[in-house]
């Protein structure tokens, strides 16, 4: 079975030349691992299995068509029971059927072995971006937020659809090759679903639950994918980009992250513009897809921040909301997804924009004394 | 008798009637409407993906139509389709005067306008309608939904209300009015096919009305079901809804083997082969379609043995599923076809729903499956059971009874043509959905990266001329209704089986008031 399943990987491998991203493409997606080649022999056995068993019964039904027509002055045999054809078409597919569980099962126990790992990466997803914190110690810290890159404009067709339209982001995910990296999923809101085609990993993000998946990537390169699980309107927008590089390149990558770490809760003090500036930038990324560009929100659910209480109310109560969400409401707390400076620049924006002329600003610095009186 | 024989006039016959007939039509009328209505949202949707980009609507309206065209094409075109063919079919089938609780019919069918009324006034509400796919899972289906989900609970209760009166009404009937002599070995496989799933309709559908229960509790009551953070559990909502859901596609495709199983034997014009052993097949698929569930949670992160149970339970299906299209396939070999409209559609049940049930095997496939969830791959699978399986065996009996309900013979010609239209615009709409599943496309997005284009814009256009096409028959039906057309022999077909073909074209307003002799 296995030398079967090998030729016809490799048939599969050699007809398949084609680039995985051109248009009009067929098949699954080829693998970057060893048990994405497995899981792509499989669907390619069990799909020339249901080819085979098309062709046989399309081809009887053809004849029968063909011959057995009224106009052709066919008449109509009335047999209508047997027992031994029912048995034998009871048997052959129950054979076919064991046939094809034997390799799943081995295939299925090999993606649940995620022992002896030497990477573990925590990944969380939020609406509607992924969180990465690496566990291992050497990588220990490195913990950021990727989020789609692709802009507003190009969605509406203002500017034209780059090549990664919808599968860029502003932090990849970093793994080295040849190494085994274990993810574990979890969730802050709703459900998710981290899928990378190419390398055959696919397992809900559940809020509560952590569950576990593996891959062992072979080369180096960009491998992307797309949120699996409906999880609101910004489901078709929180891509997943994984660069596989190779172990020197893997070593630098971490040596800058874990400098970068370090400056994240630098602040600095920004003019009003500045401020303004930023503000909506940030505020583009990350409150939009809820409160919309225009500040008008889609109410009830996502409540309008033009002329709101809270952008033109008491400041302490703005800062609140946004660092630490509203709990039971769809409003995340920003306050770690988010730099202090950031935040300070978002909230500034709401208060400013759309007409609310509110007229006060706030640095990145009262963020972290109002962080840190919290206790966080 | 006290009761007139003749109906009542106006509107108050169709309020108050308890005629299965009446009731049948009304279903069958509402089922038709609801598929126009579900069908448009359908093309806003596949409008939406024409091309890349937000053209159209804005994700939020996206995820709306998706999940209304869901509940709408489930609950509201496809089970009340065949809940109209069991009014106006079993009591025939069978040689019963009428359903055995005819009250309780009026009841169940006109809850229905009002469960539907309530689904899309959703729209108009504040916040939108919901907006979490028709599998609605929590906790975006609670703590995260917008108010009109209150709305939506209220109504998936009244349907599953009106579903359980339904399913006890044609128990009742089919166990205790068959005429004498008819016993259970006899009786026609459509009927046979609504007992299993009347059967099942009893076991899920209370289910489902606990897991909105549950719901409704989260979000007004302060439970905690699905919640995490107060001790829930997102994943439980998942094996509750599909323990429902599950047997649910079952419901929707067993009466559809019926229909077909009536309609193959007349254009080949030979009994079915094997009829006692599409009674087995249907009671084995119905029997496994409980402990099948999970197939649909591959990914949820279940224990290795879990996943194990439910991918062999599953693949169990496949055989006697299998069982039913070898027969149906028997049936025609050696037979003397003819090719009318009902017969066609058929042909193209057989055929396309076979490509369906290939495609739910590889699914099967639990290693492969954390490839193929998800994605359009999935779309694709369940449209060709759901489109070219349960809804071309709707159309099949509508045309093959349509001159046994109204007493006219409907168009051939045009029934021929709006078969080539619908079989062509369902292939371009549903097949290409494979390619761009198995390229990565996941399912529920309103907008894709680009190398998924040209696929989506090939299914785009079969969508419009699939749903277009469905004009021609809803012409060709009220032709019938308005009496154009030449009128129908009681025989309509030349080697038609059953009671119902032995009374007159229309059928008279009460049949069978002394029961017909069964040799």
């Amino acid at each position: 079975m296995e030398i079967v399943t090998r030729i016809i990987q490799l048939t599969v491998l050699a007809c398949i030349s084609v680039s995985t991203h051109s248009a009009w493409e067929l098949n699954m997606t080829k693998s970057a691992t060893a048990i994405g080649r497995e899981i792509h022999g499989l669907h390619m056995t069990i799909f020339y299995v249901c080819v085979a068993i098309a062709i046989v019964v399309f081809g009887i039904m053809l004849y029968s068509i063909i011959r057995h027509r009224k106009s052709l002055g066919a008449t109509a045999k009335p047999f209508h029971e047997s027992t031994v054809v029912e048995i034998i078409w009871t048997t052959i597919p129950l054979i076919i059927l064991v046939v094809m569980a034997i390799p799943a099962t081995q295939t299925l126990i090999a993606m649940y072995d995620t022992e002896t790992s030497d990477i573990d990466i925590k990944v969380t997803g939020y609406q509607w971006k992924w969180r990465y914190e690496y566990l291992s110690e050497q990588e220990q810290g490195i913990d950021f937020f990727s989020t789609l890159t692709t802009s507003q404009d190009q969605m509406i067709g203002l500017e034209t659809k780059s090549e990664n339209y919808l599968l860029e982001v502003d932090n990849a995910v970093v793994i080295p090759i040849n190494k085994k990296v274990r993810f574990l999923f979890t969730a802050q809101d709703v459900i998710h679903s981290w899928w990378v085609p190419e390398l055959a990993v696919k397992k809900d993000a559940i809020p509560g639950f952590i569950n576990e998946s593996w891959t062992k990537v072979e080369k180096v390169g960009t491998y992307r994918g797309q949120c699996a699980e409906l999880c609101g309107q910004g489901h078709g927008y929180m891509p997943i980009v994984v660069k596989a590089v190779s172990a020197e390149d893997y070593q630098a990558w971490v040596k800058e992250q874990k400098s970068k770490q370090l400056n994240a809760n630098k602040v600095e003090e920004l003019t009003m513009e500045q401020l303004m500036a930023q503000g909506k930038a940030s505020y583009d990324k990350n409150c939009a897809a809820c409160h919309q560009v225009s500040g008008l929100g889609i109410p009830p659910v996502f409540p309008a921040l033009k002329d709101s209480p809270i952008a033109l109310g008491d400041m302490e109560k703005h800062i609140d909301i946004v660092v630490n969400g509203q709990p039971g409401t769809a409003m995340a707390a920003f306050g770690e997804q988010l730099t202090p400076t950031e935040i300070a620049a978002i909230i500034t924006y709401e208060r400013n924009a759309w007409g609310n002329n509110k007229g006060d600003s706030i640095q990145g610095a009262e963020i972290v004394s109002f962080k840190q009186a919290q206790g966080q | 008798m006290t009761h007139s024989a003749a109906p009542a006039t106006g509107i108050k016959r169709w309020l108050y009637t308890t005629n299965h007939k009446d009731i049948g039509s009304m279903y069958l009328i509402f089922s038709l409407i609801m598929l126009l209505v579900g069908g448009t949202m359908a093309l806003l949707i596949r409008s939406e993906l024409f091309q890349p980009g937000l053209q159209l609507m804005q994700p939020d309206f996206f995820n709306q139509m998706t999940t209304l065209h869901g509940v709408i094409m489930v609950f509201g075109a496809i089970m009340p389709a065949f809940v109209g063919m069991a009014n106006w079919l079993i009591p025939m089938m069978v040689g019963a005067p009428d359903m055995a609780l005819p009250r309780i019919n009026n009841w169940s069918f006109w809850l229905l306008p009002f469960a539907f009324s309530m689904v899309l006034s959703t729209l108009f509400m504040e916040g939108g309608a919901p907006n979490f796919g028709w599998t609605f899972y929590a906790p975006l289906s609670t703590t995260y939904a917008p108010p009109s989900v209150t709305f939506f609970i209220f109504s998936v209760h009244i349907m599953g209300i009106s579903s359980v009166m339904g399913a006890v009404n044609v128990i009742a009937t089919i166990m205790n009015m068959r005429a004498p002599g008819m016993n259970y070995m006899k009786m026609p496989m459509f009927v046979w096919t609504w007992l299993i799933t009347a059967f099942l309709l009893l076991a899920v559908m209370p289910v489902l009305a606990g897991v909105v229960t549950m719901m409704l509790m989260d979000i007004h009551f302060g439970t905690s079901f699905f919640d995490a953070a107060g001790g829930g559990d997102p994943v439980m909502f998942q094996h509750i809804f599909w323990f429902f859901g599950h047997p649910e596609v079952y419901i929707m495709i067993l009466p559809a083997f019926g229909i077909v199983s009536h309609i193959i034997p007349t254009f080949a014009r030979k009994p079915l082969f094997g009829y006692h052993s599409m009674v087995i097949a249907t009671s084995s698929i119905a029997v496994l379609s409980f402990i099948v569930w999970a197939h649909h949670m591959f990914t949820v992160g279940m224990p290795l043995v879990g996943e194990l149970f439910f991918m062999y339970s599953t693949m169990l299906i496949a055989v006697p599923t299998g069982v039913k299209v070898f027969n149906w396939i028997a049936t025609m070999f050696r037979g003397s076809m003819t090719f009318e409209t009902p017969m066609l559609f058929s042909i193209a049940f057989v055929v396309l729903f076979t490509i369906g049930g290939l495609s739910g095997l590889m699914l099967a496939i639990a290693p492969a499956d954390f490839q193929y969830h998800d994605t359009y791959f999935v779309v694709a699978h369940f449209h060709y059971v759901l489109v070219p399986g349960a809804l071309f065996s709707i159309i099949a009996g509508v045309y093959f009874w349509i001159p046994k309900w109204t007493g006219v013979m409907y168009n051939e010609a045009m029934g021929k043509f709006h078969f080539w239209m619908s079989f062509i615009g369902v292939n371009l709409t549903f097949f290409p959905m494979h390619f761009i599943g198995l390229a990565g496309m996941p399912r529920r997005i309103p907008d894709y990266a680009l190398q998924f284009a040209d696929f989506n814009m090939v299914a785009s256009i079969g969508a419009f001329l699939f749903g277009l096409s469905q004009l021609i028959f809803v012409y060709n039906i009220v032709q019938c209704m308005r009496q154009r057309g030449c009128p129908a022999s009681p025989e309509v077909w030349e080697s038609a089986e059953g009671l119902e073909w032995t009374v007159d074209s229309p059928a008279p307003y009460h049949t069978f008031q002394t029961p017909p002799v069964i040799k």
